[in-house]
């Protein structure tokens, strides 16, 4: 690489003044000629067998053009059913309902679509809507996870044999009776993650148009990773992926929920085809808020077992992943907390077990972080869990346990490396940034007066930039998730680079054109990084999920540009007259080794490689690159919070937020501090707040708009003080690692256990999310009930 | 029945026939041809619409078209002036102050009148004025932060900076 200029720098966002003037490219935003315009009709039970579907009084309603229902696609969305919308990635598979766009005969959540109204305008779809007439037949809906695996439950899809979609052990328990046997101490917890909506500001848009004359399908739409959609929905449509093209332009966030399919994707194509027209498919919020994959949904069991001194020895996790009503793409990956749980840790052994439970809701599938921060909050509350048992500072609990660094790579109890850390200097950063040793004295006095007041650790550590084929393809049924870029220098020296990543919100325009500047040694300006449509660039690409955009498609980048620069080389060297392997490559110059006067500019070889070349040497100055990173990445951190709950009220108030994090090499430090905030925001968000609440009877989503869904306001979000320690990662070149999940990660522990040290003079020991006032205030008033009832003073 | 409405929108006069029911945020989308304005809810709650009627920062989707008869509406695409940045949009984009930008305009448009009606806002200010918009990536630190940095390049020098919020500080 060339001495760097741009990559550290904080350089301005180049995809900044459209969006700041009005002038985005969001789908809902494009223009198009004769669009008509659907409504999906969408089941109001969570649970019920489809009697008939009257569709006539619909048809003759203003403006309508067509009503379809699972009938009318049939002939259009073939393929094999589970490929259409539920590719399945599962450790163990036992029950996988196949899943069609649209139900026929029996829906199993509430918003599954039954049918779709067409109209030339919006409201008139919305119109024609009201007058279809469906006779459902209601049944029993399954909602609690513990009663929907026991024998007898009634079923989520009644032609299934049970409710369990997996069921994998990943290490038997007896491998840790040892550890439990010699403890001195065993704390348990049972720990909720509550389901969450994703929320992006954007909800989901797809509008498709298919040209009945060429056969060609053409999509617009609000995507993760449109190369994956094009895969899925040439499928399912018996095209060819040639004659597919998915566009994805800017996208008003993800967060991991617009990475699956959905079913619109496959009926607004094939209703484009059915009627030669293009067809636009725009979610409201409350569509979103029932139908978006739901982040979370799980709950833990959580055993540990340590010695009086604090040296850990064993811990027994199981887990209990509401699926939903189908698997979703990538649901199963979720079961990677069962291999993260022993955090930044020494253990002599884990045990760990992951059932993934249907139920009559929305498919859970990943939200920012997926898996991680479930497996942050488990291990980070028992350590603290255990602190309180043991007596001892959380502080040198953690401290004792860590892996050091002189033990990296460090091979954890699941067989995963991890590449790189430094978990006690960050530690030790964040202690300094917060005054930790006066907090605590403080914490005393307040004490005495009555206040609450809690601080809390989060020392989190992260596995992402997915992924080595090696770890991801049995966990996703043989696909390696790599990376891919082209890069070509046109003959006049402009650049343009395809990368298969996506940007939505990410800055990766930015960070990816400073890499490629650096590494070609030309200004960022004469480089064009385009993303987001399948018909430009390499032949597929992965998208961007699991922090993967700079660590995995980055790489690719630098690799492309590399193989550029060596085809540039012997181009060079016959403009040079010099042997190749005497040309170097230095600031953007070809010169021959020891005289660097006499040069050629990356420009003019590139303007000699389209003309004439010595013979058996081809045109063009042009390459793609492929990159499977040989291990994840492995951020870390710590993230300390300190709070003061009202003994009244039960209400939160968070008085400082200190983060220390290490991403390896930093490209741009102004968008990984953008990163932590919006990340670190949604922990927050999690840990305070929000929940999605179903009734429990008939599985009704009761939080399906912003007026019943608490979303953080900036009145809410606590000042954030960031600092870093930079440890590279050994795993790729640049030495990076992923921190677009890594505020969200840390995030919910911290806050979590500081509420719980603050709580602890009540002899409150544990919460759960969402920590909310009436919560709080409940928790509270039973502990002093409890300690009244032992006959002493309620302390305050 | 379509009703005649008649506003000047960004400067520029509009006369369309439209139905009652029409809001005005979909009259300045679907009609006028202004898609800065976006959509995020459907109550009301995420402000991603809000433009400003006869200079009062509003939520587009609370009003129907035909209500802004004979109003002076401005949207995102009305800020800068010859080619030049709005001071608000400039701090947006010096201070990280958005992500996707979705709800990028809304903010602008909100922090807009929020400084027209107290140009030397404080810190705790600025976030009760922002109270009524959403956005889900930027955890509010940086908005709140370009916020501050329009004020003091609009005249309105006395508000406070953060402290420096950082990454890579070592």
């Amino acid at each position: 690489m060339a001495v760097s200029q741009l990559v550290g720098a904080k350089i301005h966002r180049r995809e900044d003044p459209r969006l700041i003037t009005g002038h985005g490219r969001f789908t809902d935003d494009l223009p198009h000629q004769g669009l008509l315009h659907m409504v999906v009709v969408r089941s109001p039970y969570a649970h019920a067998r489809i009697r008939s579907i009257g569709v006539e009084a619909a048809k003759k309603a203003p403006g309508v053009v067509a009503v379809y229902t699972a009938a009318d696609f049939k002939d259009v969305i073939a393929g094999p059913a589970t490929f259409v919308v539920a590719p399945v990635f599962a450790p163990i598979k036992l029950t996988n309902p196949p899943r069609y766009p649209i139900a026929a005969k029996e829906v199993c959540y509430q918003g599954e679509p039954v049918a779709v109204v067409i109209a030339e305008q919006r409201g008139q779809a919305a119109d024609g809507a009201q007058l279809i007439d469906i006779d459902y037949e209601p049944l029993p809906a399954v909602m609690d996870l513990e009663e929907a695996v026991k024998p007898g439950s009634p079923k989520v899809h009644t032609d299934q044999p049970d409710n369990i979609c997996w069921d994998a052990t990943y290490v038997p328990w007896d491998k840790t009776d040892e550890a439990f046997k010699t403890a001195d101490v065993v704390v348990k917890e049972r720990i909720v993650q509550q389901r969450l909506s994703p929320n992006p500001m954007e909800s989901r848009v797809v509008l498709a148009e298919y040209d009945s004359f060429d056969k060609r399908l053409t999509m617009w739409m609000s995507t993760q990773n449109p190369h994956w959609i094009r895969l899925f929905v040439a499928g399912a449509l018996g095209m060819g992926e040639h004659a597919v093209r998915v566009v994805s332009h800017d996208v008003g966030g993800g967060f991991g929920s617009k990475i699956s399919p959905y079913p619109e994707d496959f009926l607004v194509p094939a209703s484009a085809k059915l009627l030669s027209r293009p067809v636009k498919y725009t979610e409201t919020r409350t569509e979103a808020m029932q139908n978006a994959y739901a982040g979370r949904g799980q709950l833990y069991d959580v055993e540990v077992a340590a010695k009086k001194d604090g040296t850990l020895l064993g811990m027994r996790v199981t887990q209990m992943l509401d699926a939903g009503a189908y698997m979703a793409l990538f649901s199963a990956f979720q079961t990677n907390t069962c291999l993260m749980a022993g955090g930044a840790y020494h253990w002599n052994a884990i045990s760990s077990r992951s059932q993934g439970v249907l139920t009559n809701k929305i498919p859970t599938d990943p939200y920012r972080g997926a898996g991680r921060p479930e497996a942050t909050h488990l291990v980070e509350r028992m350590m603290d869990l255990l602190a309180v048992e043991l007596n001892m500072d959380p502080v040198e609990l953690r401290r004792k346990n860590f892996i050091r660094k002189e033990e990296f790579p460090y091979t954890q109890n699941f067989g995963l490396v991890i590449d790189s850390g430094d978990y006690e200097k960050a530690m030790d950063k964040a202690l300094k940034m917060v005054g930790y040793e006066e907090l605590r004295k403080k914490q005393k006095e307040q004490r005495k007066q009555g206040k609450l007041v809690g601080i809390g650790l989060s020392t989190w550590i992260e596995l992402c930039g997915l992924g080595p084929g090696a770890a991801t393809g049995p966990a996703t049924g043989g696909v390696v998730l790599s990376e891919s870029a082209q890069v070509k220098i046109h003959p006049a020296g402009g650049i343009s680079i395809y990368v298969g990543t996506h940007n939505h919100g990410q800055g990766n325009d930015t960070t990816h054109a400073q890499i490629a500047a650096d590494t070609l040694g030309v200004p960022m300006d004469l480089i064009d990084i385009r993303h987001g449509d399948t018909n430009e660039g390499p032949g597929f690409g992965y998208g961007t999920y699991g922090s993967r955009s700079l660590a995995v498609g980055g790489i690719a980048i630098l690799r492309a540009c590399g193989k550029v620069i060596d085809k540039g080389k012997k181009i060079a060297a016959h403009l040079l007259e010099a042997a190749e392997e005497d040309v170097v490559f230095d600031h953007g110059k070809f010169h021959v080794k020891g005289a660097p006067d006499k040069s050629k500019a990356l420009g003019e070889v590139a303007f000699a490689a389209y003309g004439q070349l010595p013979s058996g040497m081809e045109q063009g100055l042009e390459a793609v690159s492929y990159f499977e990173p040989p291990n994840f990445v492995w951020p870390f951190g710590t993230h300390i919070c300190v709070v003061e709950v009202d003994p009244e009220t039960g209400a939160v108030d968070m008085q400082k937020y200190v983060a220390v994090d290490d991403c390896g090499n930093i490209v741009n430090p102004m968008i990984v501090a953008g990163q932590l905030h919006g990340g670190i925001a949604q922990g927050i968000a999690q840990a305070l707040f929000e929940e999605m609440v179903y009734d429990e009877e008939s599985g009704q989503l009761k939080t399906a708009t912003f007026l019943d869904y608490p979303m953080l306001t900036a009145n809410e979000m606590p000042l954030i003080q960031l600092d870093s320690t930079v440890t590279p990662s050994p795993t790729n070149e640049m030495g990076v690692k992923g921190i677009g999940e890594a505020g969200t990660i840390a995030a919910s522990a911290a806050v979590i256990n500081a509420i719980c040290d603050a709580l602890s003079p009540l002899g409150i020991k544990h919460v759960d999310m969402p920590a909310s006032p009436d919560r709080l205030w409940e928790q509270m008033r039973r502990a002093r009930a409890a300690s009244n009832g032992n006959g002493k003073e309620a302390r305050r | 029945m379509k009703h005649k409405v008649a506003t000047t929108v960004n400067g520029h006069r509009q006369e369309h026939e439209v139905e009652p029911r029409l809001l005005l945020v979909h009259y300045l989308r679907d009609v006028v041809g202004l898609t800065g304005t976006h959509i995020g809810c459907d109550t009301s709650q995420c402000g991603a619409c809000t433009i400003l009627v006869d200079g009062k920062a509003v939520k587009s989707c609370t009003m129907f078209a035909v209500q802004a008869e004979g109003k002076k509406l401005t949207t995102i695409e009305g800020m800068a002036k010859d080619g030049e940045l709005h001071p608000l949009q400039q701090a947006f984009w010096d201070e990280h102050g958005l992500q996707c930008g979705y709800c990028t305009p809304g903010f602008i448009m909100a922090a807009a009148y929020l400084l027209e009606q107290n140009p030397n806002p404080t810190e705790d200010e600025i976030r009760r004025g922002l109270e009524g918009n959403l956005c889900r990536c930027t955890g509010y630190v940086n908005i709140v932060k370009s916020v501050q940095s329009a004020a003091k390049a609009m005249g309105g020098a006395k508000t406070k900076a953060q402290p420096a919020v950082t990454a890579g500080g070592e």
